[in-house]
Parts: structure tokens; C-alpha cells; sequence
């Protein structure tokens, strides 16, 4: 009946006018830049973030999840017509979604991909909804040493479910973490890593790295490949699914939204790792396997529900612990903190609007894209043939507007330009950046944790092992890379990346 | 010694490079304190350890471990983009909106594969009448429009 209760006080909020434009907004621009291929949402909110400023909590972060829910419909709409991601997370809907447009079945599967995903929408809303009070009822227990163990199993598991290799991943988050540090110590007041830039005692805004390492990196590295576009406009005939699509499709759908739910939840998971364990698992099951990859409808419906599903419970532990489970949740808890609110699991009882909120208009923004991802098709379907010529000096004016605007100082560019060129040599080396943003948002919070559980024990370090509940974070922790290490799975772990990525 | 992953290679050096430099700068610069009252060295000290440890397993296994090499750098584009956002930062007080805009879009756009000016001054308009409306007028962001020199 609680629920019923909160889930009524945040229709409240979400269906106020000004919401529901933030929520329109954030839908709409997730659908552009999702259909774009070469822009990402982490780039495109961070890039926002500066206005959100102005903005109320609320509004603000509706909007910024818009952008990201809406950009997994909008990410399978240029899968399926050019064979292109336009998000990481559809790149294995590009297999049977291509396939399917080039047999002239372009509509069924645009079609399958949106209902899929708002399916998964409804249902990860709920799932939200019932699971998250329980978790900040626990967290709200947590003491520093929980905190901090918490932290370390957060950023060890993302780095387990990233792709590419697992000790550069960890060093990625232990590179973020020291950088977090940059700017004055809490405790003493000291200026740390500075080196005499007065700009730098603040430390790095992290909208400046997360540009620099997403946005400009990205440019730079799309601009090395030519840009050839095949895209299947006149096929779009007729959209809706036949009964026999429908009768291949529904449990799949199922299954997908289960599956993405429960990787979204994890720390490292969300829209990208669910769309590829969705499609090996319909492959896997299916009785006809050999189906799969020439055009098989399961395989568009799956990986596209198991996205949106998992985009929106990755917000379950950003919401519930303040623990970032991505990058895009690490810009979440930025724009949380811009607004002056600290996250974690106090924000549930203290700011029930925002939360509640903000739950209601993922429900709201999922209808508003069905709308707009169906009878619109035809729009965003022009939108492809816009060169990248003409996109990419448009999205550098703006995340230099937002960086310059963050305190109207040249600096801030030269740093977003000098992270740019740092992620650019990542990619080069195979480096992930994502696992950096997330050590570099939880840096100041770990030493915070570290410190007070240290005071609080003494100096005593197994403090980490003896409390019950911070012990089973770094069993967990040490499980997980040990178990990841053991080099079977490790192979098996490096197929699954190589195969679908 | 044959190096066997120049990716791993340079990865490894680089994570090195960074955490011994922050380990050695916080020893050098901060106090350490004790590990029930750390100072403001411990936990960077701690950090850069642990990042120097793991860029030297990356960059022993570029040595054992059969790898890729490191794909050409796409210089043009690497640095007219990065040129192009600096300048706008830095021209923004001097030159206005007008001129940073202009510097950033067509130093950039030469970064790409075609560069006509033709579409690129159309782009660069476009984006001009965009950024009046939306920031200057829409969100009353405080940036000068044209150069200072023009006295506006």
C-alpha cells in the first residue's frame, strides 16, 4: 500500500506541465542523440549538466534520465536501418535487426524494438519501485567501513563486467580515483596536486573529464574512420508486426527484461552489458540457433527490451547507495550534487518527490518514446542522412559553451582539451574510460570512508573484514576477481566481449 | 627481450609514470600522518603505489603476452579538435561569441575529411544564431557577443 502511496505522489510530480516538458525534452534529445551514431549520452549529459543549474532537482533529473532511457529506443533505430550502433548498447541489435531490414522487414523490427523496450520499461520501473526502499532501509545502516567496502566492491565489479582487459580496467579506476583527489583535502584544508594553479583548488570538475574523455575523444577517434552510410529509407512500409512476429517474439521480450533488470542492478552493469547477455541467451536457448544472425526477430526483441530494462535499474543503486554502477550514473550523482543534494540512501525519505519523481517519469518518458520512436520513424530516418561534417563542429560548440559557462574561464576548455587527448591515447592503448569516471567520482567519497573507519577503529584495518556486512562486500570483491582471473573463465569472459563487441 | 604487446607496453609505462609521480609528489609535498589520523599524503601514497604495482604487471606482460600494436595516431584531427576548443576558451573574453565561435568551428572542421568553406561558414551561422538564442537570450548566459576591441 506504501508503494501504491509513493507511486501516486510521483505521478503527482511527474505529470506536473513543467515535468513533463523536462521529461519531453529529455525523451526527445535521448531519441536524437541515440539515432546519431558518435554521440553518446554520457557526452550529451554531460553536457547538459552546466544547465542543469538553473534547473529545480526534480526537473533536472528527469530530464537527464529522458536522455538516457530514450537514447536505448533511439539506439536501435539506426541499428536496424544502417547497421550502425547509434549506442554501444545496440550494436548486437545491428546482427538480426539489419538483417531483418534488408529482407524488407525494417518496420516489424523498429516496431518489436520499441514495444520490447517499453515493456522493459514498465516492468523495471515497478521493479524499482519495490526494490529500492528495502535497499536504502539497509543502506541507511551503513557505517564508514561498510561505506568503504561497499565503494571497493562497487568499482571492482565494474571493472569485472567491462570489456577489454581487467587489470588495465583497474588501473583506470585507481588512475580516476587519485585524480578525484586533485583540489583541497577536506580534512586539512591542504591543496593537493595543484601545483600552484589557482583554478585547480577546487580539483577537476568531473563535467570537464567526463567531456574530455567521452566528447572530445569520441570526435577525434570517429573522424579517423570514413563515414559511409547505407540506409534502407524506402523499406520502411508497413510497421506493425504480424501475429507470427508477435507469437516468435513475446518470450523473448520476457526473458530479456528479466535478464536486463537483474544486470542492470550491478555495479559495471546497465543498457550495453544487458543487450549482450540478452542476445547470447536467446542464441542459446533457441531451438534454432542458426536463425540467429540472418534475421531472427528474438534477436532484435531480447537485446532491445534487456537495454532498456537495464538502463533504467542501473538508477536502483545510484538511488538507493549514491554508488555509481556507470559513467552515466556517475554524471547522475554530479547533477545530484550540483543541486546541493548529497546522494545516497537519505534522499528517499528526504526528498520523496525527487525520487519518487523521478521513478513516475520513467513510466511517462517510456510512453512519450513510444509515441515518438513509432509514427515518427520517418523523421529520425532523415535525421541519418545529416553528414558527420556538419555534426561534429555543432557538438563541440556546445560542450565548449557548457565547460566555459561551468565559471566563464578559459581553463576549464584547456582542461576538457587535455583529458580529450588523454582519452583518445587510452582508446589507443585499449584502455576503458568509463571505469576512470567512476573512480574519479568516488575518489574524495573513499578517503572520506577510509579515514573516518580508520578513526573510528583506531587504525585498525581488519575493521574491514570483522564487521559482518563490510566483510561480505570484500569476500565478494575478492571472489569476483579471483574468479574472473581463473583463466577459463577468463577466455570464456574475453569471447563473450570479442563476439558481440 | 622482444616486446610482444606494444599496447601493454606503453599502457604499463604510463600507469607507472602517474603513480609514482603522485606517490613521490605527496610524500615530498604533504604530511603522511598515521593510519588512524591520515594526513593528507596517505591515501594519494596509497593509490599511486597501488598504480604503479599494477602498470608494472601490464607492462611485464607486454614481454609474455602476444598483443596488438598500437594504431597510428590520427595527428590531424587530434590536434586541430583539441586547438580548436582551446581557442575557443581562450578568445572568448577578446573576440566575443563571434570570434571564438568562429575559431572553434573552422579550425575543427578542417580536422575533418572534407572541409568546403562554403558549408562550413553555412555551419558556422547556423550555429552562431543557435547560440544567441539559446544562450545569450534563452538562458541569459553573461558571454560578450563581439570583440572587446569593437567596444561593445
Amino acid at each position: 500500500m506504501e508503494i501504491l502511496h509513493n507511486l501516486i505522489l510521483g505521478f503527482g510530480v511527474a505529470i506536473s506541465p513543467i515535468h513533463l516538458l523536462y521529461c519531453f525534452i529529455g525523451v526527445l534529445l535521448g531519441t536524437l542523440i541515440g539515432v546519431l551514431p558518435g554521440v553518446g549520452p554520457v557526452a550529451t549529459i554531460a553536457m547538459l549538466l552546466p544547465i542543469t543549474f538553473n534547473l529545480s532537482p526534480v526537473a533536472a533529473l528527469i530530464m537527464l534520465a529522458g536522455i538516457y532511457y530514450g537514447a536505448q529506443y533511439g539506439g536501435s533505430t539506426t541499428a536496424i536501418l544502417v547497421n550502425i550502433p547509434g549506442e554501444s548498447s545496440s550494436v548486437v541489435t545491428c546482427l538480426d535487426g539489419y538483417q531483418m531490414a534488408r529482407q524488407g522487414r525494417a518496420g516489424p523490427a523498429l516496431a518489436i524494438a520499441a514495444l520490447g523496450s517499453f515493456f522493459a520499461g514498465c516492468v523495471a520501473t515497478l521493479l524499482i519501485a519495490v526494490a529500492a526502499p528495502p535497499l536504502a532501509e539497509v543502506a541507511l545502516k551503513f557505517g564508514p567501513s561498510e561505506y568503504f567496502s561497499l565503494m571497493v566492491f562497487g568499482l571492482v565489479a565494474a571493472t569485472v563486467l567491462a570489456h577489454g582487459s581487467l587489470i588495465k580496467a583497474i588501473a583506470m579506476v585507481v588512475w580516476g580515483l587519485l585524480f578525484g583527489l586533485i583540489g583541497t583535502d577536506v580534512n586539512s584544508g591542504v591543496l593537493r596536486f595543484t601545483f600552484g594553479v589557482p583554478e585547480l583548488s577546487d580539483g577537476i570538475g568531473f563535467v570537464i573529464v567526463a567531456m574530455g574523455m567521452f566528447g572530445t575523444a569520441e570526435i577525434i577517434s570517429n573522424l579517423e574512420l570514413k563515414d559511409k552510410r547505407e540506409v534502407f529509407t524506402s523499406k520502411v512500409t508497413h510497421l506493425y508486426p504480424t501475429k507470427e512476429d508477435l507469437k516468435q517474439s513475446w518470450a523473448a521480450v520476457l526473458r530479456g527484461t528479466a535478464l536486463g533488470s537483474c544486470l542492470g542492478i550491478l555495479p559495471g552493469g546497465g543498457a550495453l552489458l544487458s543487450s549482450f547477455g540478452a542476445y547470447s541467451l536467446e542464441k542459446k536457448i533457441s531451438k534454432h540457433p542458426e536463425r540467429f544472425g540472418k534475421g531472427a526477430i528474438e534477436g532484435v526483441a531480447a537485446p532491445e527490451s534487456a537495454n532498456n530494462a537495464g538502463a533504467q535499474t542501473s538508477f536502483i543503486p545510484m538511488l538507493t547507495l549514491g554508488i555509481p554502477s556507470n559513467a552515466v550514473m556517475a554524471l547522475m550523482i554530479g547533477a545530484l550534487m550540483i543541486q546541493g543534494i548529497a546522494p545516497g540512501p537519505q534522499v528517499m525519505n528526504e526528498k520523496p518527490e525527487l525520487f519518487w519523481g523521478l521513478i513516475a517519469s520513467m513510466w511517462v518518458g517510456n510512453a512519450m518514446l513510444v509515441i515518438l520512436n513509432l509514427p515518427l520513424i520517418g523523421m529520425w530516418v532523415k535525421l541519418l542522412t545529416v553528414p558527420y561534417r556538419y555534426l561534429f563542429p555543432s557538438i563541440l560548440v556546445f560542450m565548449s559553451i557548457g565547460v566555459f559557462s561551468l565559471s566563464n574561464n578559459p581553463f576549464d576548455v584547456l582542461i576538457m582539451a587535455i583529458f580529450g587527448v588523454m582519452g583518445y591515447v587510452c582508446v589507443k592503448l585499449e584502455c576503458e574510460p568509463a571505469p576512470m569516471i567512476l573512480g574519479f567520482i568516488l575518489g574524495p567519497l573513499m578517503e572520506e570512508n577510509l579515514r573516518r573507519a580508520m578513526l573510528l577503529s583506531r587504525g585498525d584495518p581488519t575493521v574491514f573484514i570483522t564487521k559482518p556486512i563490510s566483510a561480505a562486500f570484500m569476500i565478494a570483491s575478492a571472489i569476483l576477481l579471483v574468479v574472473v582471473a581463473l583463466p577459463a573463465i577468463r577466455k570464456k569472459r574475453e569471447e563473450v566481449f570479442v563476439e558481440e563487441g | 627481450m622482444r616486446i610482444k604487446s606494444p599496447r601493454d607496453f606503453w599502457a604499463g609505462l604510463m600507469f607507472i609514470g602517474f603513480g609514482l609521480f603522485f606517490a613521490i609528489w605527496a610524500t615530498a609535498h604533504y604530511q603522511m600522518g598515521t593510519a588512524v589520523r591520515m594526513g593528507p599524503a596517505y591515501f594519494p601514497v596509497l593509490l599511486g603505489g597501488l598504480l604503479g604495482v599494477l602498470g608494472l604487471i601490464i607492462f611485464a606482460g607486454a614481454f609474455t603476452m602476444e598483443g596488438t600494436p598500437v594504431p597510428a595516431f590520427a595527428l590531424r584531427p587530434l590536434i586541430l579538435i583539441s586547438v580548436g576548443c582551446v581557442l575557443y576558451g581562450y578568445l572568448m573574453k577578446p573576440l566575443g561569441l563571434v570570434g571564438a565561435t568562429a575559431a572553434l568551428v573552422f579550425v575543427s572542421a578542417a580536422g575533418g575529411h572534407e572541409f568546403k568553406w562554403k558549408e562550413v561558414t553555412i555551419v558556422y551561422v547556423v550555429l552562431m544564431i543557435f547560440s544567441w538564442a539559446v544562450f545569450v537570450k534563452g538562458l541569459t548566459l553573461p558571454f560578450p557577443m563581439w570583440p572587446e576591441a569593437l567596444g561593445y
